[in-house]
């Protein structure tokens, strides 16, 4: 089977301080993988390398497109990349505000992004708008609502629905459950979790919640310093953790 | 179906001293289709430990065990969860599910996964829940605040719901009443008969005694204090 994101040697400086280093993984269709460390463990330059927001200073990001098979991501052009950015890969910020256009409706939030990729016709685009706000769970009467009226929990919703509207097969997510009180990241999660089996989704999590993977991701990968010091099946680097930070963070969560 | 060869295991506490522990050498044995095979020992021997190696949830250091062809100690990620997705399942002493679910989509879950229509799976689920009388105005509740019991019936019934080639059952009968503890100990002597290979821990002896074929008991494994 062809990976359907194969990661070589990624590595990011910033000047003498490492962001990352050296770091390779293959990910195939299907699979969801988190990657857990403590701030400032080089997870979010990671993430923002494969995902084209930072060029890395050496390495290979290459995803199968759909048309041309697998492509370095890093030394595509420019419009190549934002083009595969629009369709499929999307991009979950940490905070709403950076994925949501906050002076557009809710409505019109998730219909720019099929814009992008060539709808027109407005009782189509409004109808799978509308759609996907019910599949989050966002009351269709908000519809024409900017997301500045939103809480929290309904902007990060409604940014995973503009995200994958346009049926994407990757999905990069930064700590998509930060700053979201506990009974809200539940529901979150679920949905993220049905959407995920449902759509067949691959999908890369940085977070520092050990619960969010445990929940979400089949394999995890611990950063410290830059450098990948474990990775494995989710539930095995949890429970049978070998890396002395691995054991070191695993023992750390408080018990509920 | 299940062999494990010259397994062993260590924890190595980096946090505490690096100290390490040398839980098992030299483990192998081989489980075939249709058998039931019960690990004993004092508590503390390493039971429950050598279950979840053979689930892959801890690492061996070196040896085989082999499952359907796979060897879970070279195994990657993905091909572990396929085997626990069409071949393996496991039946802990707790249920961990997502909030919100509801009983019935926690059963039918491993039958949907491995591709099951959604209304052939409800019906097993509801045919499971029935069976281990759970009472059906609490089948669309999530289980979560279900009692122990209940807790424990629908994490069997869940267990049972895909008719896995292979199965570990950790203390399957533990706190269920008389009925119930018949109705899973039928379900395992019907798993056997489909021709399941399975893997127990039973502090029940007379359950034990009903559904083992053989013993294996895991203090001979332990280093140091085999006979």
């Amino acid at each position: 089977m062809t990976p359907l994101l194969s990661v070589q040697g990624l590595s990011k400086n910033y000047g003498a301080h490492i962001g990352c280093a050296d770091v390779s993984f293959d990910l195939f269709p299907g699979e969801v993988m988190g990657i857990v460390g403590e701030s400032g463990s080089g997870k979010s330059t990671l993430l923002n390398c494969m995902a084209g927001h930072l060029v890395p200073d050496a390495g290979q990001v290459v995803f199968d497109t759909r048309a041309d098979g697998p492509q370095d991501t890093v030394t595509m052009s420019e419009p190549a990349r934002r083009m595969l950015s629009r369709t499929d890969w999307a991009f979950v910020h940490q905070h709403a505000r950076d994925g949501l256009r906050m002076g557009v409706s809710a409505g019109g939030n998730v219909g720019e992004r099929l814009m992008a990729v060539g709808a027109r016709h407005y009782g189509d685009i409004r109808g799978k708008a509308t759609d996907w706000l019910e599949r989050v769970e966002i009351d269709v009467d908000r519809v024409d609502d900017r997301p500045t009226t939103f809480s929290g929990g309904m902007q990060q919703r409604l940014q995973i629905a503009r995200n994958l509207v346009t049926g994407p097969r990757l999905v990069f997510m930064d700590e998509p459950t930060g700053g979201l009180d506990v009974s809200v990241q539940a529901r979150l999660l679920d949905l993220l979790r049905g959407l995920v089996r449902d759509m067949g989704l691959s999908a890369i999590i940085v977070t520092h919640d050990l619960a969010v993977v445990r929940l979400l991701a089949d394999r995890l990968m611990v950063m410290k310093s830059g450098h990948v010091v474990e990775a494995g099946l989710t539930d095995q680097v949890l429970d049978d953790p070998q890396h002395p930070y691995s054991q070191l963070l695993v023992s750390s969560v408080l018990q509920v | 179906m299940i062999e494990l060869n010259d397994v062993s295991k260590t924890f190595t506490l980096h946090n505490q001293g690096s100290a390490v522990i040398e839980v098992f050498n030299d483990v192998s044995f081989r489980v075939a289709a249709g058998e039931c095979v019960a690990l004993t020992g004092a508590s503390g021997a390493g039971k429950s430990t050598l279950m979840r190696m053979i689930y892959g949830n801890y690492l061996a250091q070196t040896g085989e065990i082999c499952i359907g062809g796979v060897d879970l100690v070279q195994a990657a990620p993905r091909e572990v969860i396929q085997l626990r997705r069409d071949v393996l399942g496991y039946v802990s002493q707790f249920l961990r599910v997502v909030p919100r679910v509801s009983t019935l989509d926690v059963v039918a879950e491993p039958l949907r996964m491995v591709g099951v229509a959604a209304d052939q799976a409800e019906i097993r689920a509801r045919a499971l829940l029935a069976q281990l009388n759970i009472p059906e105005r609490l089948w669309s509740l999530s289980p979560t605040t279900f009692s122990g019991g209940e807790q424990q019936r629908v994490n069997i019934a869940r267990g049972f719901a895909h008719n896995y080639p292979a199965m570990l059952l950790d203390e399957p009968t533990a706190s269920l009443d008389a009925a119930n503890r018949e109705v899973v100990l039928s379900l395992i002597e019907d798993a056997k008969a489909r021709g399941a290979a399975i893997i127990g821990i039973f502090h029940d002896e007379a359950a034990r005694a009903r559904v083992c074929d053989r013993e294996i008991d895991v203090t001979r494994f332990v280093p140091g204090v085999a006979a």
